[in-house]
């Protein structure tokens, strides 16, 4: 069996960007804010097409957070943007106070996610941005792995009444999706079926993940992807079903292991279908410089590691129940 | 200016409304057996005269997407808050037995969804203002007509967001957003001055491009002519600073710092009850 082609298709901050235009066009209400990066996080598309409805704030990320809790209740619906980052590190408190508890309807789109941003390093890479944001109570949080699925949930967010954080990123993503595929909020896709073992995975560890299930069936290994695009809610009966039907889970973020998709995962399977996991992420470190490439092969965000990591996982499940493989 | 709320132009009636309002405030933070007198004290008579001369507002309709916006950003003065919207009928005066009880809508600290009227979550310091400036701009991008207003403690000047806000609105020229410090020279620990001193607290608005007007907190010719002044200044944000005494109107809570966070025994209620009724008796 081949190995899928990777095909580079937008950066999912510029889907974003482009779709936020449209978006802008079609819903009068939308107001966008950055914190003087919006030539990074692909919002200066919007000030200059809609420049009254854009508010550059400056780099005061914390008054830009609560400005936008102040617009949500003037009827507006405010798309704040900054790197993921400072989004969610500098302004934890002010979504805390002036979005999550009073449920404002306000949307917050941090770029350049994880490490694959590269050369700048740690002090811009978000490895905690979700474990962050799905602490705050009522947030939906979302990563799409894709152009196609950014530009879905770009729309998705806009009609949707509620608080969110969608983590966009700085590299050209591989592309996964079809124009027209819908991405419901507390959806996933499950793009393989696997009977071995499930990688659950967003961002750009989806298409990695799809290359590792094609070089384990090489040899001989049957495993599943499922792209959990959305953290919180999350798709808990899809991660039932995987469970069931594979046996064992592997999940991949561009994150810590701590609080993020991993332990979502596993508390979702834990309640519903226990199966031995597997993690795929940070363990207790941050970031460094270095190329995207580099980098993704330094933490082990690539194909390869990620088949290393499934069938070992799945040798381990065979022995644990005393299946010889 | 207001829909349905009573608009009261003399300065005695609006004193006669604040002195007697702080009998509430006394009683419900006693009653609640916790909260904090000395800041609602020095805010009430300012907050009071927002709500009866200043904004365009309908106790009837809290929701109307016409008006003023007013945020407590120093939140823990909400019974200050509590006692104004109470006796102006946005809710039942019942509720002031409630405030920081189990499931009441009077919460420790003002919630946004849970009490009519109150239009910001605060209690942690520093971010009213710029909640503020969001409406600000919010109803300049709507052309609702609404002006906002903010009150904050001098002590929260010591927070680093309000001079985010602050060099904000001075640089947009947000000229619907007007923001009062309740300067009480007193924050938690020690006075201001000890903590952190503020002064020149005037030059550093005017420096951020704000237009000032410096008043005495308690005297309310000069808080009414403040906030005229302030509907007046257009092309920039203005800013109050009210010189106030916390704890004021009663003797014992009067400029002590003891009286930042203690609540009233059920004698000193009455002890301060009494003063108050004395100050509303009109002398002959």
């Amino acid at each position: 069996m081949a190995i899928r082609e990777r095909k580079l298709g937008a950066a999912t901050r510029d889907a974003y960007g482009e779709a936020l235009v449209e978006l802008g066009a079609r819903d009068s209400r939308v107001v966008v804010l950055d914190s003087d990066l919006s030539k990074s996080t692909k919002t200066n598309g919007f000030a200059k097409k809609f420049p009254d409805r854009f508010l550059n704030v400056g780099i005061a990320e914390a008054n830009m957070v609560s400005m936008a809790a102040g617009l949500a209740t003037s009827g507006l619906v405010p798309f704040a943007s900054s790197f993921a980052s400072f989004l969610m590190c500098k302004t934890f408190d002010q979504l805390r106070m002036g979005v999550a508890n009073p449920r404002a309807n306000a949307k917050f789109v941090g770029s350049h996610g994880g490490i694959s941003l590269g050369e700048d390093g740690a002090s811009q890479m978000s490895v905690e941005d979700v474990a962050l944001a799905v602490a705050l109570p009522h947030f939906a949080v979302l990563i799409p792995a894709d152009g196609v699925a950014t530009r879905a949930l770009t729309f998705t967010i806009g009609a949707h009444e509620g608080p969110v954080f969608m983590r966009t990123g700085r590299p050209k993503a591989p592309v996964i999706y079809a124009e027209g595929e819908a991405f419901p909020i507390g959806g996933s896709k499950l793009l393989q079926e696997g009977k071995d073992a499930t990688i659950v995975a967003n961002g750009l560890l989806v298409f990695e993940a799809l290359q590792a299930a094609d070089l384990a069936a090489e040899a001989g290994y049957s495993v599943g992807v499922l792209d959990c695009y959305s953290v919180k809610p999350l798709d808990e009966a899809a991660i039932a079903r995987a469970a069931k039907a594979s046996g064992a889970l592997l999940v991949a973020e561009e994150h810590l292991t701590t609080g993020g998709l991993g332990a979502m995962v596993a508390q979702a399977a834990a309640k519903h279908h226990p199966v031995p996991i597997d993690f795929v992420g940070l363990d207790d470190k941050y970031g460094e410089s270095g190329t995207p490439d580099a980098l993704m092969k330094h933490f082990g965000f690539t194909a390869e590691n990620l088949a290393d990591r499934v069938k070992a996982l799945i040798e381990r499940k065979r022995a644990a129940s005393g299946v010889l493989a | 200016m207001s829909q349905t709320a009573p608009r009261v132009d003399s300065p005695d009636e609006l004193r006669q409304i604040a002195w007697t309002l702080r009998k509430d405030v006394i009683t419900m933070i006693g009653q609640a057996k916790s909260g904090h007198p000395g800041g609602s004290l020095s805010a009430i008579d300012i907050i009071t005269t927002l709500y009866y001369n200043v904004l365009k507002h309908d106790p009837k309709n809290p929701t109307w997407d016409k008006r003023d916006r007013f945020i407590l950003s120093k939140g823990h003065g909400c019974p200050a808050l509590y006692a104004v919207l109470g006796e102006l009928g946005y809710f039942s005066k019942d509720l002031f037995g409630t405030l920081r009880q189990l499931g009441s809508p009077l919460q420790g600290h003002p919630e946004l969804g849970k009490l009519a009227g109150v239009e910001a979550s605060t209690g942690s310091l520093g971010q009213g203002l710029s909640i503020g400036v969001g409406m600000a701009e919010g109803a300049r991008i709507t052309g609702s007509g609404a002006r906002v207003y903010v009150l904050t403690g001098d002590g929260e000047l010591d927070e680093g967001q309000v001079w985010e806000a602050a060099m904000y609105a001075g640089a947009k020229g947000v000229d619907n957003l007007v923001a009062i410090v309740d300067v009480n020279r007193q924050q938690l620990d020690d006075t201001t001055d000890h903590i952190l001193p503020l002064e020149p607290l005037a030059d550093k608005w005017r420096a951020f491009r704000w237009h000032v007007v410096d008043v005495d907190g308690h005297d309310f010719r000069q808080i009414l002519g403040a906030f005229a002044e302030a509907s007046k200044t257009k092309g920039k944000p203005t800013v109050i600073l009210a010189r106030t005494t916390k704890g004021r109107g009663v003797s014992f809570m009067e400029d002590n710092l003891e009286w930042h966070g203690t609540a009233p025994s059920a004698e000193q209620i009455k002890a301060a009850c009494e003063e108050l009724e004395k100050e509303l008796t009109p002398s002959t």
